[in-house]
């Protein structure tokens, strides 16, 4: 176990980093609406949260993150931008016995507003950098951004389209949904049945057949789908080809000048991914800029895939290769749609980042022995 | 110091307990009066009969405070985070059947599978401005289950009775609820899915890993495993 004051003492270090680099210092209640989060996460965050229920206010979760709280901060603030820096601990319940820690603290560096998007990513990205350069972490990068193109330019329906995004952070229904559209998994039998019986009676009348009407989702909720079922079934399947581009990408793994001179020909087949790309093109100049050695740093287009979804842009982690059994020592990305969620019809540029001080130090104590 | 086994205290899951062990050879008892929780083990020595409430059965477990325990499986799985770590299953004792499943208004006619589950959810989500409801008790297998699955767009209500009287209450949209011959889903309208069998319970005789097995407890066990005929 380390020692808290040590951790504690390692956190004011990083954030004084963080104000150096001139964000604001904010703060946020350790106490969060259970509301706000779950529909925010979905039940996933219920597994990992802990639930509290208040006399008043109902149920409230012990901060699972400070991302949320600081975004609403920012967005009811009005004007807020420019970068914040937070410090404190963050609470995530354990299902599985191991050594994850189900309290532990947090810094964070966000900056909000910036006009040039690109810059601020490489900015927030060299100020993780330097600040764990001691430590000899491997960095790993990735764009879901180039992902969410990639299949806006799919061609097919927005449905279709619509439903792949949706599932982008669950890479197993993705590529179920995937293999459907594209024609290279079979239609359930049932599915075959009903769409067979609609054609014949239509929509309207195999849902009233289907059974009473009972809960709220409504008999043209019901008929609705069917019809969507029924022009989905229309559709021509995606063409082998787009899906060998998709797959191209998704596997990508190369460092991040190679990535993009591969992603600059992938674009010539998928044209939509090009202003995704020049934005890459972009960063990973700005990051040149910074000092980052753009020639030795990973790219990995699937990356932060399995993360919460909240990153819609550049993301990125910190990793302790001789300690494979920690959990990244840093994380962050861009998360545009994450305000515009919060922001209640307003939307702010975002990015930013979180460090755990606690492993800075077991690594830099390791490292000194 | 003894060897202590908890079982079902009342009803037809302890007296099918009684006579499974009583099919090996091991005759369990009630007793003082009819309503005293007292029983006793006869065959093997050094056993002593504790009766509990099923649904406490695993937590003793975890905590060792019983070397052996008769309940569902689903209840374990429910109940224990991790239960492999702290809990064996020993032997499947063959009744007390019962399916975990996800059931759905039969009038939705579009909706046969997880996959079409997932997708009506996210239509739901869209229209009513909030995640589709399924009502259980069983939060943790239901949502590891559903994760696994990669539904989104859900929430698990909590409902520990009349669980399929949820969705004509406008309380749930959809329920996860133990059942074994589907009669109760069909009287409320209600259909399983086709691939929604979440698990598949049966009563079954666990192992603590937590217990303290010294003090002749661990010989005790292997008497009692050679008549039982299972795996020590």
């Amino acid at each position: 176990m380390t020692d808290k004051a040590k951790v504690r003492a390692q956190a004011e270090r990083l954030q004084a980093f963080f104000t150096g680099a001139g964000a604001r210092v904010v703060e946020a209640d350790i106490l969060q609406p259970a509301e706000t989060l779950l529909d925010l996460y979905g039940e996933d965050i219920r597994a990992r949260a802990y639930v509290t229920s208040d006399p008043l206010r109902g149920e409230m979760m012990l901060r699972p993150d400070f991302t949320v709280p600081v975004v609403q901060q920012q967005m009811a603030e009005g004007t807020a931008t420019g970068a914040v820096t937070y410090m404190g601990e963050v609470f995530r319940k354990q299902e599985h016995e191991g050594a994850r820690a189900s309290e532990y603290i947090q810094v964070g560096y966000e900056t909000f507003g910036d006009a040039d998007e690109e810059a601020a990513e490489a900015k927030v990205f060299a100020l993780f950098d330097e600040v764990l350069s001691p430590l000899s972490l491997r960095a790993a990068t990735g764009d879901i951004g180039i992902l969410m193109a990639a299949v806006e330019g799919l061609s097919t329906s927005d449905r279709r389209k619509a439903a792949l995004k949706r599932h982008l952070w669950r890479p197993r229904r993705f590529r179920a949904l995937l293999d459907r559209y594209g024609g290279r998994s079979p239609v359930p039998e049932t599915r075959t049945r009903l769409l067979e019986k609609a054609r014949k009676q239509g929509a309207a009348a195999v849902a009233d057949a289907a059974g009473p009407a009972i809960g709220l989702r409504s008999r043209a909720e019901v008929t609705a789908r069917i019809e969507a079922l029924l022009a989905d079934a229309a559709e021509p399947p995606i063409s082998g080809n787009e899906v060998a581009i998709l797959d191209h990408i998704l596997s990508l793994r190369e460092t991040s000048v190679n990535a993009l001179e591969q992603l600059r020909d992938i674009a010539v087949d998928l044209p939509n991914i090009a202003p995704a790309v020049t934005r890459m093109d972009r960063r990973l100049e700005a990051l040149s800029g910074q000092g980052i050695d753009v020639y030795a740093l990973d790219f990995e287009a699937s990356y932060g895939r399995t993360t919460m979804e909240y990153y819609d842009g550049f993301v990125f982690g910190f990793y302790a290769e001789a300690r494979l059994d920690l959990p990244p020592v840093a994380t962050g990305g861009r998360y545009d749609a994450l305000t515009r969620v919060l922001g209640q019809g307003r939307c702010l540029p975002a990015v930013g980042g979180v460090v755990r001080p606690e492993l800075v130090l077991t690594l830099t104590e390791e490292a000194g022995q | 110091m003894t060897l202590k086994l908890g079982v079902p205290s009342k009803g037809r899951l302890m007296e099918k307990t009684f006579e499974w062990f009583a099919g090996h050879g091991v005759v369990l008892k009630r007793t003082g009066s009819d309503r005293e929780y007292a029983g006793a083990v006869e065959g093997v020595d050094g056993i002593e009969l504790v009766l509990l409430s099923a649904g406490e059965i695993p937590r003793e477990l975890a905590a060792g405070r019983i070397h052996l325990g008769v309940t569902g499986s689903d209840l374990v799985h429910e109940k224990i985070a991790d239960w492999e770590g702290k809990i064996r299953a020993l032997a499947p004792m063959g009744f007390g059947h019962a399916d975990l499943i996800i059931a759905v208004p039969k009038a939705w006619a579009d909706v046969d599978t997880l996959d079409d589950l997932d997708a009506a959810a996210a239509a739901f989500r869209r229209d009513h401005g909030f995640r589709l409801r399924i009502a259980t008790k069983y939060h943790r297998l239901v949502r590891e289950f559903l994760r696994g699955a990669g539904v989104a767009d859900y929430q698990l209500v909590d409902s520990q009775g009349a669980t399929e009287g949820t969705v004509k209450n406008l309380t749930a949209e959809a329920v996860a609820d133990i059942t074994s011959t589907g009669e109760t889903l069909r009287a409320n309208h209600l259909k399983i899915l086709s691939d929604g069998l979440v698990h598949k319970s049966q009563a079954t005789l666990f192992k603590s890993r937590r217990a303290d097995w010294e003090g002749g407890n661990r010989e005790r066990f292997q008497a009692l495993a050679a008549r039982l005929g299972v795996d020590g």
